[in-house]
């Protein structure tokens, strides 16, 4: 079977905070409700500079591990947790979700938030996971750079996960076999 | 810091595709004629996952999530919106050909002076009362979409002295796996700022490029209406299970 050519990315650029963030989107559930945490952190350059034009998005298992299929990640209807969110960051560079704890999807492994990163500058989106865990054969064969995949309690039912795009502490960022393209 | 010249970044250009990888469709995060990449690409080589379920699904969409006037940016004002009114339609497929159904896609784009509604271009172009420009559209049982819009026009930006963006309309397409996620610019048949624009020509080969621009056609244009533009889009999935005989390319 001949197997079509991928259409090539290109950058989010500067200019989508009136089309991409909508009203919900970083609110997977309403804040406060029982059982949520946030989920925040701030995405910085090579330089250690907050970016202040990037998108985060989230997509995650429930609270017990399982996979959502329902509607209503754009049309918030206020309870159904669909496990998508989209965050604009501010001009501090930084992003907040409410949502759950994710659990396992599987035994043996640790629960995770999977977090893509669209920026400015960024020709093609990232992909990383945000760990709450931190037994997990993927993480264990990362070494010392597992470390910038974990979500780090920061208070009261609060987690943080900062990005860097570059630089010293930078962040894993995943490939699953789509990075090059055909 | 002083800014390039044309000249300077075409050849930078020239330098950066003869040694890019040319199996690539992507562009090079690190492509350094596009002077934003510099403290924002990794440096370190991506780590290879094998996708999990979450990875391997997407968000569930359906027509509750987009009303249909949200596919026409010519009727979201009191007004019509000044410039050439164009239909954009095409389908959004998988690597092997299979339509990617009840998906999201959505779009966004300056007017047709060049202008976004941002507060944050400051392009001495006018902005119009009467368009904003931005759709979101759901695909159809044949991966189709298909949305109403004014031509965008070129716009200046900062990357180099006297440097255009050739007119684009941005996309944002959801796959039927979160791995397919895609973000891109579609192009206009035959601009004369497409060899200059260190955006597009951060994808290393021509045949890839030309993936971006869309085609002129007259079945899509509508009688004394719009004309119209077909634009199609593939998304290929994790190849999880082909990994071994690629190897860590």
């Amino acid at each position: 079977m001949s197997e079509l050519h991928q259409t090539p990315s290109q950058t989010v650029g500067p200019f989508f905070g009136y089309a991409l963030p909508y009203e919900g989107g970083t609110a997977l559930l309403p804040p406060h409700s029982p059982g949520t945490i946030r989920f925040h952190g701030t995405v910085f350059d090579g330089a250690g500079e907050a970016v202040p034009d990037a998108v985060v998005e989230i997509w995650q298992a429930d609270a017990a591990g399982a996979v959502v299929a329902k509607r209503g990640s754009l049309s918030r209807d206020g309870y159904t947790f669909t496990g998508f969110g989209r965050a604009a960051v501010d001009g501090w560079g930084h992003f907040s979700f409410t949502t759950v704890k994710p659990g396992a999807m599987r035994a043996g492994s640790a629960p995770y938030i999977l977090v893509t990163i669209f920026a400015r500058g960024l020709l093609q989106h990232l992909f990383t996971r945000a760990y709450f865990g931190e037994d997990d054969p993927f993480l264990h064969s990362l070494g010392e750079r597992a470390a910038t995949l974990f979500a780090v309690e920061d208070g009261d039912a609060s987690y943080r996960f900062d990005i860097h795009l570059q630089g010293e502490s930078e962040t894993v960022f995943i490939d699953y076999g789509v990075d090059v393209g055909a | 810091m002083e800014l390039s010249t044309q000249k300077e970044i075409s050849a930078e250009i020239a330098e950066l595709q003869a040694t890019a990888d040319p199996s690539r469709s992507h562009p090079d995060r690190a492509f350094s004629a596009y002077r934003s990449t510099a403290l924002r690409h990794p440096k370190h080589t991506l780590v290879r996952a094998d996708p999990e379920v979450i990875e391997l699904v997407s968000p569930v969409y359906g027509h509750s999530d987009v009303a249909p006037w949200e596919s026409d940016l010519t009727i979201q004002h009191a007004g019509v919106p000044l410039g050439e009114r164009i239909i954009v339609t095409g389908r959004v497929v998988d690597g092997e050909g299979r339509p990617v159904r009840h998906q999201l896609v959505e779009v966004w784009q300056a007017n047709s002076g060049g202008r976004y509604v941002h507060k944050r271009d400051q392009h001495p172009a006018p902005l119009d009362p009467n368009f904003t420009g931005a759709g979101r559209i759901i695909t159809d049982e044949d991966g189709g979409y298909r949305f109403v819009t004014i031509k965008p026009g070129p716009y200046p930006w900062k990357n180099h002295r006297n440097a255009w963006r050739p007119a684009h309309i941005h996309f944002s397409l959801f796959g039927d796996q979160f791995t397919q996620r895609l973000v891109t610019q579609m192009y206009f048949p035959g601009d004369p700022l497409f060899p200059l624009d260190p955006i597009l020509q951060s994808i290393s080969q021509q045949e890839a490029r030309d993936r971006l621009v869309a085609s002129y056609d007259h079945e899509v244009t509508t009688e004394e209406w719009a004309t119209g533009y077909r634009w199609n889009i593939v998304l290929t999935g994790s190849k999880a299970t082909r990994m071994e005989q690629e190897g860590d390319a």
